[in-house]
């Protein structure tokens, strides 16, 4: 039965979130965005709440909530990465940086939520865990990862460097994706969990950015650290027709909350230039065609239809998750539009606004900058395309490069 | 001269009642071929032959039926809207499922093969709409009391019918639709002496063509305030005015039409109007798509109709008007959402043939990244339709949601269909392939008001 409205069991975690991001989140906007690398202290305090929403059984409300279950045959679900991705649009609608930068909640914990055994989990499962993929020399190409693990006896020994950290500096341990062999390519790069303390891990430097300066982006050394054989994530064999799986597995179940914050993002601008525009009388009329009204309020109602497009298109990824269905190649259309669109909105919504939004008064110019990291990590959007047209085309990664 | 007065006898409505029987009665219908080829077959001569007497001059509306005045109920026959469980879903219920199937195949063995010749000669074949209202399409808003096939009206199912439809062609969509958007203007809105009067006709053996007729020639149209004039009468309505691309407006038995009336509060309103009726010309209007729907212009000149002609609804007649303009709005998007679909069926193995530089062109990422990117728009276009089409049937306004469709299927649509042309190059600008026809079609989506609803 099509539907495509909010399940009102949703309602309290939605609400809640609402009052997270309107409470908490949007009074201390501003600060931490002037005063970049200063560790966001009332954090700490959401971040328990979080964790007792999670062990209460209210779930959902973290980047845990993407851990996939079987779904009963012939039933509809609506779950945990609906509940999930719904939560994650308000609080980023709140402020995306500090969203990134909530303890535990990070892509590392997505990844174990993901990829993680039991076992692993219940060791994890509690740390705050950061992703690290990105090097020097290798950006979207993940194939091209240099660091190394190399066994020995029970432990592996890492070696390398990783760049664009989020959270790097102020987590508890961070999901570390190394080759085994990288004569091997895609097949040999595997994660492992390497928690902060360990001998030869350290914090080298953290970045200068853009927008999302709420969160610390770090560079992290690993010289001949060393760490369990158990902290590999998933499957320790080398087979080269399982090749990226699990990085494959994080990403599915990750890009809708990606796309989740990039919509939050959106719907905040969109909201701040409606509310202003109404205040000087522009107002869109849902029934008059776009001719018959101001080019300002044309311009609203088109950049509201795109962000709807997002808001659904999201929303499917994670209800096709919920229900057991494959999503990759709708994964990476919600990521592709939310990422896109969440720049477009902001920027355009300012340039509508006017200089006002330009200056630090209003946060729209903050979420103008917040909005471009959204299309470019876990993903950009010419990766997404890729993955969409090669998925459309039928096409392997030697045909599309 | 044909007066229909036959209704459905009370077993053949409850054989009827059952979606499950609606769409196995459209599949055995299509297995019978004899169906097809009788309609297939019939009046093609007259129909040339006709169009080409009428083309460039006005000529009076075919009167070929006259509507037995009836007298209905207290009040009208109106289908519910269902409730639905408390739930996201994107599964379409086992009869919708059933009911789109029937109608892709239709558009693909029936309305595809026709699309290119209709469109040359700006004519709708003679068989394909009696085809079309064979399968049932008409009756989807025709409460079941009335004959119709359903006691709960499901705007849903009329989108899935309708991207179906216009997968195979739009114009020809449009054509097949038409009519079953008056019969379902008068199930929404019409009053119980008007139902009786009109509906028995579109449940019986020979539905009539009809057509509801909002648009005008009228630069900076607004819908919402239509230049056609109603004005009162000592015992009716004269109206006067001009509408515009009307689908197969030559040959309509019956017109729905809008127009602003005057004086007391004023407002837009929708009128019936009998094709036989004085002061009605209709011409021909060749336009840019939509060629398969045979458009046509129709003039009123002093039409004079009964006081009771106007549709009023249950919440008076310009709230009726309004929400006819949204149901109409969210049709056409179902339309790009079925035409864009056949565009992206199209390219993909078209760039994945198609060799340049010895590779296919699809290993470009130029090209892929533009199949990526009509995939990835035309779901967002289709997600939109059905979130409006979903809180319709749950009796939720969707003001919003229909704007937001419109505009999506307005801009994005239009870019696919221009896609679609560019990533053929020259062999998409030529009549060889049909994306420069799909061109022309989705350009009408944004433009046009009303002719189809849901």
């Amino acid at each position: 039965m099509i539907n495509l409205e909010i399940p009102r069991k949703m309602a309290p975690a939605v609400k809640q979130a609402q009052a997270v991001a309107n409470g908490v989140l949007r009074p201390i906007s501003r600060t931490y965005d002037r005063f970049e690398h200063t560790r966001p202290k009332e954090l700490d305090m959401l971040g328990a709440v979080v964790d007792g929403l999670d062990a209460a059984g209210a779930g959902g409300s973290g980047a845990k909530g993407v851990r996939r279950e079987a779904p009963k045959s012939g039933e509809v679900r609506n779950g945990t990465n609906l509940s999930t991705v719904l939560s994650i649009m308000e609080v980023s609608y709140g402020d995306v940086g500090l969203v990134l930068a909530l303890p535990r909640q990070g892509l590392g914990n997505a990844a174990v939520a993901s990829v993680a055994n039991d076992e692993q989990l219940a060791r994890f499962g509690h740390l705050w865990a950061a992703m690290a993929i990105t090097e020097p020399g290798c950006g979207s190409d993940s194939a091209a990862i240099r660091t190394t693990a190399t066994k020995d006896g029970d432990e592996y020994v890492l070696n390398g460097e990783k760049i664009y950290v989020t959270a790097g500096e102020r987590c508890e341990a961070v999901v570390v994706w190394a080759s085994l062999d990288p004569g091997l390519g895609r097949a040999a790069i595997k994660p492992f969990v390497v928690e902060k303390g360990t001998p030869g891990f350290t914090v080298a430097r953290l970045e200068e950015k853009l927008g999302i300066r709420a969160s610390d982006t770090a560079t992290l050394i690993l010289d001949d650290v060393r760490v369990p054989a158990s902290n590999l994530l998933g499957d320790p064999e080398v087979k080269a027709d399982k090749s990226f799986a699990g990085v494959m597995q994080t990403f599915d179940n990750t890009r809708p909350l990606v796309a989740g914050m990039a919509v939050g993002v959106a719907r905040a601008a969109l909201e701040e230039a409606t509310r202003l525009l109404a205040g000087a009388g522009v107002t869109v009329d849902y029934d008059a065609a776009p001719h018959a009204q101001p080019a300002a309020a044309a311009e609203l109602l088109a950049l509201e239809a795109d962000y709807e497009s997002a808001y659904l298109l999201t929303l499917r990824a994670a209800w096709m998750a919920d229900n057991g269905q494959p999503n990759s190649l709708e994964a990476s259309m919600a990521k592709a539009k939310a990422g896109r669109t969440a720049t477009d909105v902001a920027l355009r919504c300012l340039a509508l606004v006017g200089s006002l939004a330009y200056g630090e008064d209003l946060l729209l110019e903050k979420w103008a900058r917040d909005a471009k990291i959204l299309d470019i990590f876990e993903g950009t959007q010419q990766i997404q395309k890729l993955i969409i047209a090669r998925r459309l085309l039928g096409k392997s990664s030697a045909e599309l490069r | 001269m044909t007066t229909l007065t036959t209704r459905p006898t009370a077993t053949s409505r409850s054989a009827r009642r059952d979606p499950m029987t609606i769409a196995l009665r459209g599949l055995t219908r299509l297995a019978q071929a004899s169906v097809l080829d009788r309609w297939g077959l019939r009046g093609r001569a007259e129909r040339t032959a006709f169009h080409a007497t009428r083309v460039g001059m006005g000529a009076a509306a075919r009167a070929s039926r006259t509507f037995a005045k009836g007298s209905g109920p207290a009040t009208p026959q109106r289908q519910s809207t269902g409730g639905g469980a408390d739930l996201f879903d994107l599964t379409p219920s086992e009869e919708q499922q059933m009911l789109a199937e029937v109608v892709r195949e239709f558009a693909a063995e029936q309305v595809r093969p026709a699309a290119d010749d209709a469109d040359r000669k700006h004519a709708t074949p003679e068989g394909l709409v009696a085809a079309a209202a064979e399968l049932g399409m008409w009756q989807l808003g025709v409460p079941e009391s009335l004959g119709g096939l359903t006691a709960e009206r499901s705007v849903v199912s009329g989108v899935l019918v309708s991207e179906a439809l216009a997968h195979g062609d739009l114009g020809l969509a449009v054509a097949c639709l038409a009519p079953g958007a008056v019969a379902t203007a008068l199930g929404l809105w019409g009053s119980a002496d008007q139902q009786a009067t009109y509906l028995p006709a579109f449940v019986g053996d020979t539905p009539p063509t009809a057509a509801l007729a909002l648009t005008e020639p009228v630069v900076l149209f607004d819908v919402l305030a239509p230049a056609t004039k109603a004005v009162r009468t000592a015992d009716g309505w004269r109206l006067d005015g001009v509408k515009s691309l009307v689908p197969n407006a030559a040959t309509c038995e019956l017109f729905v039409v809008g127009a602003t009336v005057e004086g007391e509060g004023g407002g837009p309103a929708l009128f019936v109007v009998e094709s036989a009726t004085a002061g009605l010309t209709v011409e021909d209007e060749p336009a840019m798509g939509l060629r398969g729907a045979q458009t046509g212009r129709l003039r009123l000149d002093g039409v004079v109709v009964p006081a009771t002609s106007r549709l009023d609804g249950t919440e008076g007649a310009a709230a009726a008007y309004r929400e006819c303009v949204r149901l109409s709005r969210l049709a056409w998007a179902s339309l790009a959402v079925g035409t864009c679909q056949a565009v992206l069926d199209y390219v993909v193995p078209y760039v994945n043939d198609r060799v340049a530089f010895g590779e296919p062109i699809s290993h470009r990422q130029a090209v892929a990244f533009t199949v990526a990117d009509i995939a990835t728009e035309l779901a967002g276009i289709r997600l939109t339709v059905l979130r409006a089409a979903g809180r319709l049937d749950r009796g939720l306004d969707a003001a919003r949601e229909v704007a937001l469709a419109r505009r999506l299927a307005s801009h994005h649509g239009m870019q696919i269909g221009s896609d679609g042309v560019q990533l053929l190059g020259g062999h998409g600008y030529v009549r060889e392939h049909p994306v420069e026809r799909w061109y022309r079609d989705l350009r009408a989506v944004g433009v046009m008001e009303g002719v189809v609803l849901v």
